[in-house]
């Protein structure tokens, strides 16, 4: 067991070169191409045993990993933002193929506008595939969840491909100090992929993806899919204590940060998660009773876990980084439904949309979102869903508008 | 060609592998070519399918292969054959499986992912040198959707989105020329109606490595509005008219495997085909038919002037 500095793109790198991943068919993006070059670098240097292969796009790269996975060897691929939509068809078919594999996704925002920065709804346009899906905070984590990701997408139980999402920028390219466990602990936790009896073999022949006729034949497929990723809840709970019993490190379905006697939570995923905390702490220095909950597995959804965590607050605000046009924070709709009707659920459930296309969420955002909820349990009426963002940002936005209009002028006068 | 194994037509396997009762239409050219050739490479095979009429091939529970078979999604089959030819070299250097354990791997596609969306995939496939086979069936048009026009269909042939007096107005997109172009291992073109020439390139593909491409003309009654019982007619006819050019690309060459002596005119083969209608009636289309011929005629020329 070593100690290093490591970027999120280095310690998923770290994950898969310590699940021994047998292929990686990839394809260069911003922000994830880091951990392709890393993989790269170490089979060149004969330091990992990986068969990779560049495609040439994302679509046919998750094909390959799809049908590789589907031959019975274990596989890793990583994309990002744009990539993760052109191979969005066949997310939803290898999914469909039940077929074991990890995928690392570096979040990044969606065209248009087209940008390199951060927030959630790549991945969360992902949300109803079949795969499940992490969002990690830390750069630890990225690395220990790749080890978590593998045993549950191979669990006899599931048989289910599985996202690793870490924000672009805020985690891909800082450098948090990692333990990168030793293989030998490794090999204890994760033993090598045996797909049993379902893959390609002469002699015992196999149809996988066939069409079906008729929509009960559909809906059972499609529904046990759904069934087993369920499964995932309980069975993230029993490998986790393995993971504590073997690397010292504990996780949970949801972290949950000084909320226990908090009477306002915020609710959010991923590395601005963090921010989240450092205000918590000015807030609990400051007499405010606030603390955080975050879900680590996002698909399926721990709704149990979550309202054990959230019944009896007065107050939660959720911070979504993430936009549904025309219906406004994903994060929030679903905690709504997961909470809709249980006994001691907290009246006030406020939507925040914050960090779009890697804009930050400063402490004194925190601070307003507290106040905002609190009001609003005086009040005993929600809030209206909130676009985190300044006058002074605004008045930038502006600048740049007449910048554009001027010269758009200028040239036309040329002309 | 001196070392074939096929030189009669009782050469050819007497014992047929591919299961009946599909759901093709009736007298599908792409079925009569996916015979033949099942049958020359067995079920020791996974086939990796494209969207394409032959998707309904496997229809839970049932299939009519006696190897496997992966559905991918009508762009990215030859990425499938990737990861599965990549996933069985892995197990194989590994020493999980024996070689007796290997399979072939087939990409199945029609001429909607061949002539398009799949080229791309095709392309990088021969880029990276995979071992792989591939077969097109090409019966010129969306056939799956009823028959409209694609990158595959011949100028004037009326499609279910050309229904105009002069049916198509492209022209069919040369993927031989194009497939060439990458110096894969082989390509070739055959048909269902000439089974000794298919046998021959199917078996002369097995016997090289690397990525190699064959397109079948698959004459489509339904699409083409022809009777079933035409299909194999249409076929020769395709062939010695000289509209559909039986070749193939080796060791950077081209060479015909079959020179239509005498050439007969093309107004025999789209006579015989609805598709064509519009070219003979209500009066015929002397201008359009003498077009069509003068480019077969050019292109024989050309072949034939090559050393």
């Amino acid at each position: 067991m070593t100690r290093q500095m490591l970027t999120g793109n280095g310690a998923a790198a770290w994950g898969a070169r310590l699940a021994e991943v047998d292929y990686l068919p990839a394809f260069p993006i911003t922000p994830q191409t880091e951990i392709i070059e890393t993989i790269a670098n170490w089979i060149d240097q004969g330091e990992m045993d990986c068969r990779m292969v560049t495609m040439e796009s994302e679509h046919s790269m998750i094909t390959a990993a799809g049908a590789a996975a589907a031959t019975g060897v274990r596989v890793f691929t990583a994309t990002s933002s744009q990539g993760l939509l052109y191979a969005s068809e066949m997310i939803y078919t290898v999914a469909g193929w039940r077929v074991p594999l990890v995928l690392v996704n570096v979040s990044r925002g969606l065209s248009s506008p087209i940008t390199l920065e951060p927030d959630h709804n790549d991945v969360l346009a992902m949300r109803d595939c079949g795969f499940l899906q992490f969002h990690c905070s830390t750069c630890q984590e990225v690395l220990d969840h790749m080890l978590l990701a593998y045993r549950l997408s191979e669990h006899e139980k599931l048989r289910l491909p599985v996202i690793v999402n870490l924000d672009g920028f805020y985690l891909s390219f800082t450098r948090e100090p990692v333990e990168i466990p030793s293989q030998a602990m490794v090999d204890r936790f994760l033993p090598p992929f045996d797909a049993e009896n379902i893959r390609f073999r002469a002699g015992e022949p196999l149809s996988e993806g066939v069409a079906v006729l008729g929509g009960p034949t559909y809906s059972y497929f499609r529904y046990e899919a759904h069934l087993a990723s369920l499964q995932a809840l309980a069975v993230y709970d029993d490998l986790a204590r393995e993971f504590q019993i073997i690397f010292g490190r504990k996780y949970r379905l949801i972290e949950e940060y000084r909320s226990a006697n908090a009477e306002i939570v915020f609710v959010m995923m991923g590395s601005f998660a963090t921010k989240a905390k450092e205000a918590v702490d000015q807030l609990r220095a400051a007499g405010e009773k606030v603390g955080l909950v975050r879900p680590r597995l996002f698909r399926p959804l721990p709704v149990e876990a979550l309202y054990r965590a959230l019944a009896g607050k007065k107050g939660v605000a959720v911070v979504d980084q993430n936009l549904s046009m025309g219906k406004g924070g994903v994060l929030h709709t679903e905690l709504a439904s997961a909470l809709y009707g249980r006994p001691d659920a907290p009246p006030v459930l406020a939507s925040f949309i914050g960090g779009l296309g890697g804009r930050d969420i400063a402490p004194e955002e925190f601070y307003e979102m507290v106040a905002v909820v609190r009001q609003s349990i005086i009040k005993g009426e929600l809030p209206p869903p909130r676009l985190l963002y300044t006058e002074k940002e605004l008045r930038e936005v502006r600048k740049l508008q007449t910048m554009a209009r001027t010269m758009h002028r200028g040239r036309g006068a040329k002309s | 060609m001196s070392t074939t194994e096929f030189k009669f037509l009782r050469d050819l396997p007497s014992r047929h592998l591919l299961g009946t009762g599909t759901p093709m239409c009736g007298g599908c050219g792409g079925l009569e070519t996916l015979h033949q050739i099942y049958d020359l490479i067995g079920a020791k095979s996974v086939i990796v399918n494209a969207a394409g009429c032959m998707t309904l091939l496997a229809v839970y529970p049932f299939t009519p292969f006696r190897g496997s078979w992966l559905y991918t999604a009508m762009a990215s089959a030859p990425a499938g054959a990737q990861g599965v030819r990549d996933a069985l070299d892995i197990l194989k250097k590994k020493g999980e499986i024996s070689p007796d354990e290997d399979l072939e791997v087939l990409v199945l596609t029609g001429d909607g992912s061949a002539y398009g969306m799949g080229l791309s995939a095709t392309s990088a496939a021969m880029d990276r040198d995979l071992d792989f086979l591939y077969l097109c069936y090409d019966n010129e048009g969306y056939g799956n959707t009823g028959q409209q026009y694609s990158a595959a269909t011949p100028h004037g042939a009326r499609t279910a989105t050309s229904k105009g007096s002069h049916g198509y107005p492209g022209y069919k997109k040369d993927l031989f020329a194009i497939w060439t172009a990458h110096k894969p291992s082989y390509v070739a073109t055959v048909v269902g109606a000439e089974p000794l020439d298919l046998a021959r390139k199917v078996e002369k593909a097995r016997s090289l490595q690397g990525p190699r491409l064959i397109i079948s003309l698959a004459p489509c009654p339904t699409g083409w509005d022809y009777e079933p019982a035409e299909t194999v007619a249409i076929g020769k006819l395709a062939v010695q008219t000289g509209i559909w050019p039986l070749r193939e690309y080796v060791d950077g060459k081209v060479v015909h495997t079959k020179i239509p002596h005498p050439r007969l005119p093309v107004e025999e083969y789209l006579v015989r085909q609805g598709r064509f209608h519009h070219l003979f009636t209500p009066e015929k289309n002397e201008k359009l038919l003498a077009e069509i011929q003068a480019r077969v005629d050019r292109y024989w020329q050309e072949a034939e002037s090559e050393p």
